[in-house]
């Protein structure tokens, strides 16, 4: 009878987590280069058991040196960007919120790009950069969204869209000024792209991910209430400015996390939370570890769609999410107005 | 603790059967002690003044505060609730000013049912009821077994409970007040405020909602504060009327001392005659045009 106990939370991200993990096994095995199960098998005991000696040259080049650092990327900036989605839809009380829609994801590109310009040789500066210009976007488009006081839902996207683009313009200035070979690369990073190393460790972003998605975790209760209307919220008892704070600053970090990886890669903040709670219902306390899953996941698949649809060449992972996640957008926001 | 309430006082039911009788002799739940309030944007000149006011609320009072619109009675409401500090004057719950009560403790024993409840995503009434319990969790809040009775108990007060599986926003206006209002009372609040209930509502859902919060006052012992435009229900249901005009409060008491045709008829600015009944419950009728 009562709403959500650990157990069903446990089960639920015990589920999803193994769904993850085949996942992951069948991105390792698809790609230009070809493995068979069986030896994919094989080789992934060898190196789980230390014996990597034996493992073939072939298979550590590819599949350890190429493919698992990119699916590692690819789970921390799913589940990044699906947890900021979650967090900014409560946050601003609206369903189609988006750290790409909202032109979040515009503010944290602009400050990489200025970061690089800038500070290229301090360590870090580019997530820096990324959560400074996630952190004034979000403000920007929290004050263009407001009429009378309150948050509008329309005002608020058309907010959000007015600074994508924007952003857009001020980010093309500057790469103009930025010379032709590294063009190609800025201009496949702004279209949401995984294939470039990420300049900082794995372990450092996996860090900062668990920090703001436990920052966030800690309000889950509290957002529960806060989709139910800011004065509900505050007679139960809900601290909201200090929930409000936590969670804007918790959701700027892991977009501008995100963005500093892979630059802006659209809807699945929208997605995702949306695709869980038709799953699992809305309870944040569920939503937001299930949708830290359910996103690592979303993104590995798009991004081995990406690697092998119109192989050898690669497409940005962000161009398939935006195939899929735009006409979704419409059909949610259509949806919504009825 | 135990999670269920008590049953009710046997001497106290009996009391309250009948509306419009005098309140069993209670120390005051809530006093309001020249309590003040203005609204002044941006530091300017005050846009709208509620001036000092003083009256009490005691357990088991079903106290209803009338006025028209914009005569301060959700600003009073608010003050009442916490959520506004009262610029001067003080508002007491048992003893403790509201407005520095800490959240938590404040909303274990104030509950509000507001007008509207607007809900971003689709929820089933038992979660939405199982909210109530919030303020008495910690961490993570995962309700425990005790919280569901609550709930439940909450859900069969508010005559909600076969509504239990349904979804909020598929529900009627009549049928979703009742859930609202079964979620204010798994707070198990000392004091529950409605603010306007009966809008939206058909008549006998009116009638319904009132008689049930008449009932719940009786039996669990709370001062329930009600904002309302239904003159002959407030009369019929209440024990006590705040009278509101223009941010000022021009009379306390029973109905049939509040009620009194001239001024009703200058408080609403119309025709207005007021009868009383065989039990001296007075009954407002509309009657002609408007004056000047």
């Amino acid at each position: 009878m009562r709403p959500l106990t650990p157990r069903r939370l446990l089960l639920t991200c015990g589920l999803l987590a193994a769904v993850l993990l085949a996942v992951v096994f069948f991105s390792l095995k698809f790609g230009t280069w070809a493995i068979s199960l069986h030896d994919l098998v094989v080789q992934l005991f060898r190196v789980t058991m230390g014996h990597n000696d034996q493992v073939t040259s072939d298979f550590r080049l590819i599949v350890l040196d190429i493919r698992w650092p990119r699916i590692v990327l690819a789970m921390i900036v799913g589940a990044s960007l699906s947890v900021a989605g979650a967090s900014f839809q409560a946050l601003l009380r609206n369903p189609l919120a988006d750290p790409y829609v909202l032109g979040v994801s515009s503010g944290a590109a602009l400050g990489s790009i200025l970061a690089l310009i800038w500070a290229a040789q301090l360590p870090g500066a580019t997530p820096f950069g990324a959560f400074i210009g996630a952190i004034a976007a979000t403000a920007a488009v929290y004050f263009l969204g407001r009429r009378g006081g309150e948050l509008d839902s329309y005002a608020l996207l058309l907010g959000g869209i007015i600074t994508a683009s924007f952003l857009s313009a001020l980010i093309m200035f500057l790469m103009t000024t930025i010379s032709g070979r590294e063009l190609r690369g800025m201009a496949f990073w702004l279209m949401g792209d995984l294939s470039t190393p990420s300049p900082v460790s794995a372990g450092w972003l996996f860090l900062v991910l668990v920090l703001g998605v436990g920052a966030i975790y800690t309000t889950a209760a509290d957002l529960n209430l806060l989709l139910g209307g800011e004065q509900e919220a505050v007679h139960l008892g809900v601290d909201i400015v200090r929930v409000k704070l936590v969670v804007y600053l918790g959701a700027s970090v892991l977009t501008g996390l995100a963005v500093s990886v892979s630059g802006a890669i659209g809807y699945v903040g929208l997605l995702v939370p949306h695709l869980i709670r038709l799953m699992f219902g809305s309870d944040y306390r569920l939503l937001i570890p299930a949708t830290a899953l359910g996103g690592a996941i979303a993104v590995v698949l798009a991004d081995t769609l990406a690697r092998t649809l119109v192989s050898p060449t690669q497409l940005p992972v962000g161009a398939m999410t935006a195939m899929v996640g735009a006409p979704v957008f419409i059909f949610l926001l259509r949806r919504n107005m009825a | 603790m135990n999670p269920v309430e008590k049953p009710p006082d046997r001497a106290a039911v009996a009391a309250a059967g009948m509306p419009g009788r005098t309140p069993p002799a209670e120390p005051p739940r809530v006093s309001v002690d020249l309590a003040s309030f203005s609204y002044s944007p941006d530091g300017g000149a005050s846009l709208f003044t509620l001036e000092a006011t003083t009256f009490d609320v005691r357990s088991r009072e079903l106290l209803a505060i009338l006025g028209r619109n914009g005569s301060g009675k959700s600003t009073l409401l608010r003050l009442l609730a916490g959520t506004l500090a009262p610029l001067s004057g003080r508002v007491k719950l048992e003893g403790l000013e509201v407005s520095r009560m800490d959240l938590r403790t404040r909303a274990q024993r104030i509950a509000m049912v507001q007008q509207e409840t607007p809900l971003l995503f689709p929820v089933r009434v038992w979660t939405f009821v199982m909210q109530g319990r919030y303020p008495y969790s910690r961490g993570l809040r995962f309700e425990t077994d005790d919280d569901a009775a609550v709930a439940r108990q909450a859900l069969f007060e508010a005559g909600a409970d076969p509504l239990r599986g349904r979804w909020m926003h598929k529900l009627s206006g009549g049928e979703k007040q009742r859930v609202v209002l079964a979620r204010a009372l798994a707070q198990q609040p000392l004091l529950l405020l409605l603010d306007e209930p009966t809008l939206h509502l058909d008549i006998a859902a009116q009638v319904d909602l009132l008689r049930r919060l008449r009932r719940i006052a009786s039996d669990r012992g709370y001062a329930v504060v009600v904002v309302t435009h239904e003159l002959n229900l407030a009369a019929e249901f209440a024990d006590r009327i705040v009278l509101l005009d223009r941010g000022k409060t021009l009379r306390v008491g029973k109905p049939a001392e509040v009620y009194q045709q001239a001024l009703l008829q200058q408080v609403f600015g119309t025709l207005l005659s007021v009868e009383f009944n065989a039990r001296g419950v007075p009954k407002v009728t509309f009657s002609g045009a408007e004056t000047d």
